[in-house]
């Protein structure tokens, strides 16, 4: 396959569950922000959200301060802002649009009806069908062309490079929603247990449609601890760090090529250490600490990618 | 009163359309204004789009389709068919001998000056040889039906004629709606063009090489026909690919893949000549690729079309095709030009700086309706403009009588109303020239306009050629 169009397939891939992660991360803000006695500050919610996606820098050029408004514009409408569900909706669709022929019809069309779509909801604002009804139709659709790749692809190349772009980016996202509470917590150490802090992790589980799973494996009260292992370390749970490397790295495996034993072994490293790990392990490190560390390696085994396959040196 | 396609003067149906219409009259209003509403849908979820240039809001525009096809007799056919293979021999036969032996400037038949020292003829190519002495592999010949209803050939397009994809769907869509009046006529088939195409890119591999790479280079996603380029690669199962994909090696082109470098053979390429190779051509292009020409010109890559078919299709050398083709192939054009007033030539310019009301004014380097001055319908201060421009560089200019194009029923706002249309027919020429029945019809959907390119506002019909 060429090389550029791997990396627009990858692209895609990532775009579409950018953005419905980007969803998920609002709809539980937005909930959270509901619950008056959530945080000790106003807002504070809404100012994670810009630490875990590093654009205090974007959103303070645009808007003079936060608030519930001025983030979800500018996380879910505003173009301006590269993150932002209408951007990374238009992203996947220009992806889409430059590798139709790579891709099945039905799946073009599902990619380019939801921008047309999302043109019209951003043109009418959220308030017309009412916030979480926008954030749902998002997840919606990504469920949808996640579901068209997995029912009408041929099990080729472009079919694992649509998947690598898909789980490297969910593995991504949740670690970023896990390390809300991070961002949450400080400056204030509110006491560990309490009504707010049940209410948060429950928002988390929420956020990646773990709340019944979690109630179904532990049957028993909302933990950090095992808030974290659920979506760390368990291979059955579809948005677990685990889960999501594990696919990573068995379609780094199947695409192989002569130049990747280096980018498949950092995968693996990465997924065994996930398999075997413990989660006494991690909060001994801290959690903060170890998600910080996870995002690096993602990234690097990201750049990796690119260098092995988009971008080779003409050799 | 213009000839129409559908109707005779006196109103009666043509033979030819004879079932058609009496579907027409069979479905009620709101079956076909549903049907007109589900096409529209469709293209758009399709995604079957056109950019137009110079217009940021419309970045993207459905070209309009229209349910009434145009149809043309099966006898009919195949006489435009033997004239349209006889033409694009000719033009191949000239375009060879022009970067070869240019017999046909020693015999006289055309002035040497107006071939050498035309802008579009490309020095670069003199003496290289490309297989099979094929340079347009694909031509889109534009035909219009004047007068009582004769065929001209209004003008020849050899570098890299775009359209053949709506050609495709507008037959695609119309089986979709309509699968009724397929069933009860004998409607000759389109969808072959793909695999023609494919067969003529693969007969003119370099060498002796049994299993082609064949690639479709593309601009890339913002240019105009970017839906097409990609739907003839998905099509033709073949790779489309921008030239950042693509560099030369030892005279060889490679395309970038996840697997490491793959030898390319033939390039069907949708970019011009200028900016194919900024080592040759122009240096500031970035759509190219770096040494293709070198690789092209020591044979070890095929170019479709080849480089240099510009000056085949230069308004000033069509005046002279009846010529080659008397030339070339020692036959008798079965296809008229247009009469043609060179306006380098100062009786014709005389003539037609007097006449400008009546005429159409064309740039002979221009295409696609820009730069051009249809005189019934152009303002005095758009008349007094093209007099100044003619005057300061004649050369620049043909003229040609306001044909009344044909016209053909049309759904437009108020019902249906007779619209003109054209023609354009794809010839391909490899090992043998090939065309599928029939073509792209485009229809000026404004009232009176003559002008159909789907840049000025045209749309497309479906095109049928009918077994009588």
């Amino acid at each position: 396959m060429l090389s550029s169009t791997a990396d627009h397939l990858y692209w895609m891939a990532r775009s579409m569950e950018r953005a419905e992660n980007t969803a998920r991360m609002l709809d539980v803000t937005y909930r959270m922000s509901l619950l008056k006695h959530a945080t000790a500050e106003p807002f504070q919610e809404w100012s994670a959200i810009l630490s875990i996606s590093g654009l205090h820098y974007e959103f303070g050029q645009r808007y003079p301060e936060v608030n519930a408004e001025h983030m979800l514009r500018f996380m879910a409408l505003d173009e301006g802002n590269p993150a932002s569900i209408a951007s990374s909706l238009n992203n996947a669709r220009e992806n889409a649009r430059a590798v139709r022929g790579n891709i099945s019809s039905e799946m073009w069309e599902t990619i380019n009806h939801t921008w047309i779509e999302m043109r019209n909801r951003a043109a009418q604002g959220l308030a017309r069908d009412g916030v979480s009804a926008f954030f749902d139709w998002v997840k919606e659709r990504s469920h949808l062309s996640r579901g068209i790749t997995y029912g009408t692809m041929l099990r080729d190349e472009a079919f694992c490079f649509l998947r690598l772009g898909t789980f490297l980016e969910r593995a991504d996202n949740t670690a970023r929603i896990l390390d809300v509470k991070y961002h949450i917590l400080l400056p204030s150490l509110e006491e560990v247990g309490g009504a707010a802090d049940y209410y948060q992790w429950s928002a988390v589980l929420r956020s990646v449609s773990a709340f019944e799973a979690y109630r179904k494996v532990y049957k028993d009260l909302i933990t950090p601890r095992r808030v974290a292992e659920l979506l760390i370390l368990r291979a059955d749970m579809p948005r677990s760090l685990c889960a999501s490397i594990s696919v990573v790295a068995r379609m780094l495996h199947s695409i192989g090529g002569s130049s990747s034993q280096d980018l498949q072994r950092r995968a693996g490293l990465l997924h065994a250490t996930l398999d075997y790990g413990r989660i006494e392990d991690i909060f001994a490190q801290g959690l903060h600490e170890y998600l910080t560390d996870f995002l690096t390696k993602i990234r690097d085994i990201g750049d990796h990618i690119d260098s092995t396959y988009f971008w080779p040196t003409d050799a | 009163m213009p000839y129409d396609e559908m109707y005779t003067p006196e109103h009666a149906v043509r033979p030819h359309y004879r079932a058609f219409a009496d579907w027409l009259a069979a479905t009620p209003p709101e079956v076909i204004q549903r049907k007109r509403e589900e096409a529209e849908i469709t293209f758009h979820r399709v995604g079957i789009t056109f950019a137009v240039y110079g217009e940021e809001a419309g970045r993207e525009r459905l070209i309009p389709f229209d349910i009434v096809p145009r149809i043309i007799p099966a006898d009919e056919w195949g006489l435009m068919a033997a004239g349209l293979r006889q033409r694009v021999r000719a033009l191949n036969a000239f375009l060879y001998d022009i970067y070869h032996d240019q017999e046909i400037l020693k015999a006289g038949r055309i002035p040497a000056q107006q071939v050498l020292s035309n802008s579009q003829y490309r020095k670069e190519m003199l003496g290289v040889e490309v297989p099979g002495r094929t340079y347009a592999h694909i031509a889109g010949i534009d035909l219009v039906r004047a007068g009582a209803g004769d065929y001209y050939v209004l003008e020849d397009n050899l570098r890299t004629p775009s359209g053949v994809s709506y050609m495709l769907e507008d037959r695609k869509m119309m089986m979709r709606l309509f699968p009724d009046l397929f069933a009860t006529q004998r409607v000759a088939p389109v969808e072959h063009y793909p695999d023609l195409l494919l067969d003529t890119l693969r007969s003119v591999t370099p060498g002796d090489q049994v299993d082609p790479t064949v690639v479709l280079l593309t601009p890339g996603q913002f240019n105009s026909a970017y839906f097409e380029h990609a739907f003839l690669a998905q099509q033709m199962g073949i790779e489309l690919v921008e030239g950042r994909d693509l560099f030369v090696r030892d005279d060889t082109v490679y395309m970038r893949t996840t697997r490491g470098p793959v030898r390319i053979d033939v390039i069907y390429r949708r970019i011009d000549d200028d900016f194919l190779d900024p080592q040759v051509f122009r240096e500031d292009s970035v759509l190219g690729v770096p040494g293709l020409f070198d690789a092209y010109r020591s044979g070890r890559v095929t170019l479709a079309n080849a480089v240099g078919t510009g000056i085949a299709d230069d308004k000033a050398m069509y005046i002279h095709v009846p010529e080659m083709i008397r030339f070339y192939c020692g036959e008798e054009p079965i296809l008229a030009n247009v009469p043609t007033w060179e306006l380098g030539k100062p009786q014709d310019r005389a003539y037609v700086l007097e006449h400008l009301p009546e005429l159409v004014v064309k740039e002979v380097h221009g295409s696609g309706g820009y730069g051009m001055l249809v005189g019934p319908a152009a303002t005095r201060d758009e008349i007094t403009l093209f007099r100044e421009r003619i005057k300061a560089e004649p050369e620049r200019y043909i003229a040609q009588p306001t044909l009344a194009l044909s016209t053909c029923p049309t759904f437009v706002e108020s019902g249906i109303a007779p619209r003109h249309i054209d023609l354009r027919p794809f010839v391909l020429s490899g090992s043998e020239v090939k065309l599928v029945p029939g073509g792209l019809t485009r229809v000026a959907l404004v009232e009176n306009s003559l002008v159909v390119n789907s840049s000025q506002g045209g749309g497309t019909k479906d095109t049928w050629v009918v077994q009588g």
